[in-house]
C-alpha cells in the first residue's frame, strides 16, 4: 500500500471498503479531459492531458463547450500534433429526427482522423457499422455502466473501451477490469452528473413562478443551484441546455491518493471532468495528476504521494464543494 | 413469437405490423393483486421476484407464488412477466442464470430487462423466456429499436420520452413489438439516468433503492440567492402521473402492441379500477372504431383511484410548467377500497363481502366489477355471516352481509367515498 506521508490526514479515514494490494506495474494510464476549444485543448495537453474529448451538443451531452463540425478537423489535427489522442463525444440519446445527422458526422470524424467516438445509444453503433466500420468506439452509458458482463456485451459489439459508472466502488472497478477484456475508463476528478431529464425543469419552474422573462438562462455555468431543505450546505449545480436538464453532484471527486490502486487495477484512462470549473482550476488538476502519473511511470517502487499535488488543487477548490472520493470507498444498499 | 401479425387492417391508415389486439399489461405487486388485475381484464401482468427487480420494497413473489400466479392467469388466457430490470453490479450477477431458469420453469412468459448482462444470460440459459427490453434502457429512436430487434428481443418497452409521432415512425420502420407506459407514475429523469438516491441516501436507484428524491422540495438559487419569493412554491422535479385514457384510439392506431400500467406498489383498488377502465376503452375501440367515444365514467373512475394530478407525459409535447407538482403534496385518492364481494344470493339480493377497510350502515358506497358494471348505493342493514346486526364492519378480512340494489358477483369490489 502507498500510504500518505505521516502528518498528512488521510482523506480516506473511516472508509468501509478495504483497499487491495496488487502487483506493481509501471503501466501509466491515459489522462483524459474534455476541452471547449482548440486553444483550451492545447493548454490542457501542455498541462499533462494525453487525450482530449471534444464535441457539440447535437451529438454529445455535457461538453464544456461546442466544437462545431467545421472546427473538428483543425482541433483533431492540433491535438495530434501535440501527441495526444482526440475523441469525439456522441453519448447522447437520439430522437428519430436527429438520426439523419449521424452518418455525415461520422464521415466527418473519419476524415478528421478522430481516434475514437464515445456512444451510449445503440443507434450510434448501428450507424458506425454501416457508415464508419472500423472506427474505434468507447461505450459510455453513464450511471448504467455497472458490470463487466454489460461492458463485454458492448465489447463484443465493437466497443474497445467501457466507461464505467461513477457509482462503482474500488472493489467493483478492480473486479470489472479483471473480467472485461477491454479498456476501462473511470472518472478521477470533478463533478458528476447525477440526474438527467429531457424535461426543461428550470424553465418550467420559472414559468410557474412567473419569472421566466428575467431568469431563463440556457447552458452550463449560469450559476444555478438546487439546495435541498435538509441539506443546506450542499449545492447541486443545475442547468438546462438543448439536451434537457442536468443536475450535478454537490461535491467533487478527487482520487489522487487512490491512483496507485487504480493504476494497478489496470484502469486504462482517467477522466478529469472540467464542467463548471475555471480553466486555471482544470490546469492545476491536470498538472497534479500528471506529476503523480509521471512519478509512477518513472519508478512505481519509489512512488510516494506528494501532498503538494492535492494542495495545489485545494488552493483553487471552491470551499463550498468538498473534494471527496465519490463512491470509491462506499457501500450502497438497495 | 406466438402472436399473429396482421398487415393493414382496413380501418387503419398507414402500414404497420401489430398484435391483433393490443395487450393490456398491468402491475401486480402481490399474488392477490395479480388475481384482481387478471380478473379485471389484464392480458398480462408483470411482477417482481425476490431478486433483480427495481422495487426492493414491494411484496415480491416467491417461485411458488409465481407458479400459482401463472396458473391463475392461464385460466384467463393471460401471461405473467417478471421485472428483472436492475442495472446489476458484479456481486448481483452471481446466480442470475439459475434464477432465470427458475422463472422459465415457473411458466413465466417474459422477463423485462435493461442490463445487457441479464438480457444475454436469459437468451443463453432460459431460451423459452422472452426478453423484453425495459424502459430503463431509454430507447427513444427507431434505430435503437432496430438494434434490440436484431439482438433477438421480440419487444421493446420505449422510453417515456417517446412521442406519439416517434412511435408511429418506429412502428413503420421496425417490425418488433412496442410496449409503452399509458398510465401511472413516471420518473422525471430519463429512466435509469438518475442517481439522486445514491447521493442522498446511499441507496442505489438502479437496483431498486429509489427514495423518490425527485419529489422532494428544493430551493433554486441564482446569483447566490433563492429565486423564490415569499409565498411561492419551491422547485421540484416531481412529475404529474401519466394518464392516456383520452387517447386510446391514437395509441392503437400508432400500432402500440402493449399498453402498460405502472404501479406494482399500488393497491388492489387502484389496479382493478385502472385495468377495468382501460380494458373497456380498448375493447370498445377494437369492436367499433367508428362508433367509439370516450365515456365520461372512465375518466371519473380513474380519478377515483388517482392520488396525483394526471397528464399525457411526452406523447404530444414536452411537459412544461403545468405538468409538474409544485403545489400541494399528493392527496389520498378520493375513494378507498372497502370490501371484496365473495358471494351473492340472487333470491335475497344479499351480498357477502370481505372487509378491507371499515364501513358502516348509512355510508355511500360504490360496487363495481369487470366490464363496467357499477352502481352507487347507501349501505342499509349490515349483519355478520349468521345474521347478527352490526353497527360497523370493523375488522380486516371479516365477512359481512348487506343488501345490494343490483346483483353483484364474487370479486366485484366495493369502494367508499372519503370525505
Amino acid at each position: 500500500m502507498f500510504d500518505v506521508p505521516e502528518g498528512t490526514a488521510d482523506r480516506r479515514a473511516g472508509s468501509k471498503i478495504s483497499r487491495r494490494c496488487i502487483p506493481i506495474t509501471a503501466l501509466t494510464p491515459e489522462l483524459l479531459i474534455s476541452a471547449a476549444s482548440l486553444e483550451q485543448a492545447e493548454k490542457y495537453i501542455e498541462a499533462g492531458a494525453t487525450a482530449i474529448l471534444i464535441g457539440e451538443s447535437r451529438f454529445g451531452m455535457r461538453q464544456p463547450g461546442e466544437i462545431t463540425s467545421d472546427q473538428l478537423k483543425d482541433v483533431v489535427a492540433a491535438v495530434h500534433r501535440l501527441g495526444a489522442k482526440a475523441y469525439v463525444n456522441m453519448n447522447k440519446l437520439f430522437r428519430n429526427d436527429e438520426l439523419a445527422w449521424i452518418p455525415e458526422y461520422l464521415q466527418l470524424l473519419k476524415d478528421a482522423g478522430a481516434d475514437a467516438i464515445v456512444f451510449g445509444d445503440p443507434a450510434v453503433l448501428m450507424n458506425v457499422r454501416q457508415y464508419a466500420p472500423g472506427l474505434t468506439m468507447f461505450w459510455n452509458a453513464e450511471m448504467t455502466g455497472t458490470n463487466s458482463s454489460a461492458a463485454s456485451y458492448w465489447g463484443r459489439r465493437g466497443a474497445s473501451r467501457a466507461v464505467v459508472a461513477r457509482e462503482l466502488n474500488e472493489e467493483e472497478i478492480v473486479d470489472l477490469k479483471q473480467k472485461a477484456a477491454m479498456e476501462i475508463q473511470i472518472q478521477i476528478h470533478g463533478m458528476t452528473n447525477i440526474y438527467h431529464s429531457h424535461r426543461n425543469l428550470v424553465q418550467s419552474y420559472l414559468e410557474h413562478l412567473g419569472r421566466e422573462a428575467t431568469l431563463i438562462r440556457k447552458g452550463a455555468d449560469k450559476g444555478l443551484f438546487l439546495v435541498e431543505a435538509e441539506r443546506p450546505d450542499e449545492k447541486f449545480p443545475v442547468y438546462e441546455d438543448d439536451n434537457g436538464t442536468h443536475v450535478m453532484s454537490p461535491d467533487d471527486i478527487c482520487l489522487l491518493e487512490a491512483l496507485p490502486e487504480l493504476i494497478q487495477a489496470g484502469v486504462n484512462s482517467l477522466y478529469v471532468e472540467p464542467l463548471l470549473k475555471s480553466e486555471p482550476y482544470n490546469l492545476a488538476v491536470l498538472r497534479s495528476y500528471r506529476q503523480a502519473l509521471d512519478l509512477w511511470g518513472s519508478n512505481p517502487e519509489r512512488y510516494r504521494f506528494d501532498p503538494k499535488w492535492l494542495a495545489d488543487i485545494q488552493k483553487l477548490q471552491n470551499p463550498e464543494r468538498e473534494l471527496g472520493f465519490g463512491f470509491l470507498y462506499k457501500e450502497q444498499v438497495y | 413469437m406466438n402472436q399473429t401479425l396482421t398487415q393493414d387492417a382496413p380501418r387503419l391508415k398507414g402500414k404497420r405490423n401489430r398484435l391483433d389486439k393490443p395487450e393490456l399489461l398491468a402491475p401486480a405487486g402481490s399474488l392477490e393483486k395479480l388475481k384482481f388485475a387478471v380478473h379485471y381484464g389484464a392480458d398480462a401482468v408483470y411482477i417482481g421476484g425476490q431478486k433483480y427487480g427495481l422495487r426492493s420494497n414491494a411484496d415480491n413473489f416467491s417461485f411458488e407464488e409465481m407458479r400459482e400466479g401463472v396458473q391463475y392467469a392461464a385460466r384467463y388466457g393471460a401471461k405473467v412477466f417478471v421485472a428483472t430490470n436492475i442495472y446489476a453490479h458484479q456481486e448481483d450477477l452471481e446466480g442470475v442464470a439459475e434464477y432465470l431458469k427458475q422463472l422459465e420453469d415457473a411458466g413465466i412468459a417474459a422477463i423485462i430487462a435493461a442490463d445487457p448482462a441479464i438480457v444475454e444470460t436469459a437468451q443463453k440459459y432460459a431460451p423459452k423466456l422472452e426478453v423484453h427490453l425495459s424502459t430503463q434502457q431509454s430507447t427513444m429512436n427507431w434505430q435503437a429499436v432496430q438494434f434490440w430487434k436484431e439482438e433477438g428481443l421480440p419487444r421493446v418497452v420505449l422510453a417515456r420520452e417517446t412521442t406519439m409521432n416517434e412511435i408511429r415512425e418506429m412502428k413503420a420502420r421496425v417490425d418488433v413489438e412496442l410496449e409503452v407506459f399509458i398510465h401511472g407514475a413516471m420518473c422525471s429523469s430519463v429512466s435509469g439516468r438518475c442517481v439522486l438516491s445514491n447521493h442522498f441516501t446511499d441507496r442505489d436507484s438502479n437496483r431498486g433503492g429509489c427514495c423518490q428524491s425527485c419529489r422532494w422540495k428544493y430551493d433554486l438559487h441564482a446569483d447566490e440567492q433563492s429565486v423564490m419569493e415569499p409565498g411561492q412554491n419551491p422547485f421540484t422535479m416531481s412529475s404529474k402521473d401519466l394518464c392516456m385514457i383520452e387517447h386510446i384510439p391514437d395509441l392503437i392506431d400508432a400500432g402500440v402492441d402493449s399498453f402498460k400500467i405502472e404501479g406494482r406498489m399500488k393497491s388492489i383498488h387502484y389496479v382493478a379500477s385502472v385495468v377495468n377502465v382501460y380494458r373497456q376503452a380498448i375493447d370498445a375501440y377494437m369492436a367499433d372504431p367508428e362508433g367509439y367515444h370516450l365515456r365520461p365514467e372512465w375518466v371519473e373512475d380513474i380519478g377515483k383511484a388517482a392520488n396525483r394530478p394526471l397528464n399525457t407525459g411526452f406523447f404530444y409535447e414536452v411537459p412544461g410548467a403545468g405538468e409538474h407538482i409544485y403545489e400541494a403534496e399528493e392527496k389520498p385518492a378520493p375513494y378507498d377500497f372497502a370490501a371484496v364481494v365473495t358471494d351473492y344470493d340472487e333470491e335475497t339480493g344479499i351480498a357477502t363481502v370481505q372487509q378491507r377497510s371499515p364501513f358502516r350502515p348509512g355510508m355511500e358506497v360504490e360496487f363495481f366489477g369487470p366490464g363496467g358494471r357499477q352502481f352507487i348505493q347507501q349501505i342499509a342493514d349490515l349483519t355478520d355471516e349468521v345474521g347478527n346486526p352490526l353497527t360497523v364492519a370493523r375488522h380486516p378480512l371479516q365477512k359481512v352481509c348487506l343488501k345490494t340494489v343490483h346483483p353483484v358477483r364474487p370479486l366485484d369490489l366495493m369502494r367508499k367515498r372519503l370525505d
